[in-house]
């Protein structure tokens, strides 16, 4: 027996091991490394125009609508608070949710896509949690993808009059949810099974996240439908400039 | 209000359910997450060993990983951060609520 095969063989028995108990997903962010040097380049492009129009965006915010400053701080603290806890899942392992989906529905995506490289760079540089070359791989799928979804959700339910509650939880839920959806692709991109190709993989990391994601992205929802009532309990002028509340509403 | 203070209270019980109830279903599970399981699932999906070809620049500096007690610390860090920052705003939006209940609707004067 080879010294590959007796691998393989520990290998199996390791994930026989590891599919008997419930299995460990892997928390959330690509980790440093672990996709190849084309796909980091890829996705940092991709989500170049994002992060410049995203400033900008926020400059414009900074200088029309000064007071709403102060719900962008707190937007960017909501993803620092919700992005560091990490919350065990009914799959045995644990993962953390995003947070941007609240950026997104109070101020649309760009905002959110800067906001969510902050927390990102936050932890690849002082916790080796994501990784710099997978920066912009990690800061499409939670910084532009997700946040694109809860925005387009959020607006989707305002125009169908959907309740306002029930909008802001499924746009987070949602966003958070897609994050996971988008990772899973960029993995399976990376990592092509030698069967099934791309599809395959992307269904096998999949079936890894989704699971342990789920209950999670519904605290999200929760959690930003709390803050959206706090706020609009006492920020109603803030609400007001922003936008989010229209005047006589 | 009151209607929204039970409307909170249900929902964060449905949250603090949601957490809890992995460790009732799942008892005996490690709760661990990132870092092996990864290469682990890279190996599962391709059928070969997979070494990152980049390091993380805190675990060069370091010459290691992080200390666990190290990155419990980091990672409360940053979400003391967050919950400064929230609650402080909180704070100031509550408190000139109460303050300014004669006039609600007018802005506050900011030069």
């Amino acid at each position: 027996m080879s010294k590959w095969e007796m691998s393989l063989l520990r290998l199996s028995a390791l994930l026989s091991g590891v599919l008997a108990v419930p299995q460990t997903a892997w928390a959330m962010h690509i980790m440093e490394g672990y996709l190849p040097g084309s796909a980091c380049v890829l996705w940092g492009a991709l989500c170049l125009p994002f992060v410049v129009g995203g400033v900008l965006a926020i400059r414009r915010t900074a200088a029309r609508q000064p007071r709403g400053m102060l719900l962008l701080a707190m937007a960017g603290a909501f993803i620092f608070v919700i992005s560091s806890l990490k919350i065990p899942s009914v799959t045995g392992s644990c993962s953390h949710m995003t947070g941007t989906g609240l950026a997104a529905i109070l101020f649309g995506p760009l905002h959110a896509t800067v906001l969510g490289l902050i927390v990102l760079l936050f932890q690849a540089l002082l916790l080796a949690h994501g990784g710099l070359t997978t920066l912009g791989a990690n800061t499409f799928s939670m910084a532009v993808a997700g946040p694109v979804v809860s925005w387009a959700v959020w607006q989707l339910c305002r125009k169908g009059g959907v309740n306002r509650k029930v909008s802001v939880f499924l746009a987070a839920f949602l966003g958070d949810l897609l994050t996971y959806c988008v990772t899973s692709l960029q993995l399976a991109l990376a990592y092509p099974s030698p069967e099934g190709g791309v599809a395959a993989s992307a269904v096998s990391f999949l079936g890894v996240f989704a699971p342990t994601q789920l209950p999670l992205a519904v605290i999200e929802g929760i959690l930003t439908v709390l803050i959206i009532m706090g706020m609009e309990s006492y920020a109603q002028p803030e609400l007001r400039e922003i936008g989010f509340i229209r005047e006589g509403a | 209000m009151s209607k929204n203070l039970k409307l909170t209270l249900v929902l964060l019980a449905v949250v603090a359910l949601l957490i809890l109830v992995p460790f009732v279903l799942a008892p005996g599970a490690e709760f661990g997450g990132s870092d092996d399981a990864g290469s682990q699932m890279v190996e599962q999906v391709t059928g070969q060993p997979y070494e990152p070809w980049f390091t993380p620049v805190l675990e060069t500096a370091l010459g290691g990983e992080l200390p666990g007690e190290i990155e419990s610390l980091i990672f409360c860090v940053q979400t003391g951060i967050g919950v400064g920052i929230i609650s402080f705003a909180f704070g100031y939006l509550v408190a000139r609520k109460k303050y300014k209940k004669d006039d609600a609707h007018t802005p506050l004067k900011k030069d």
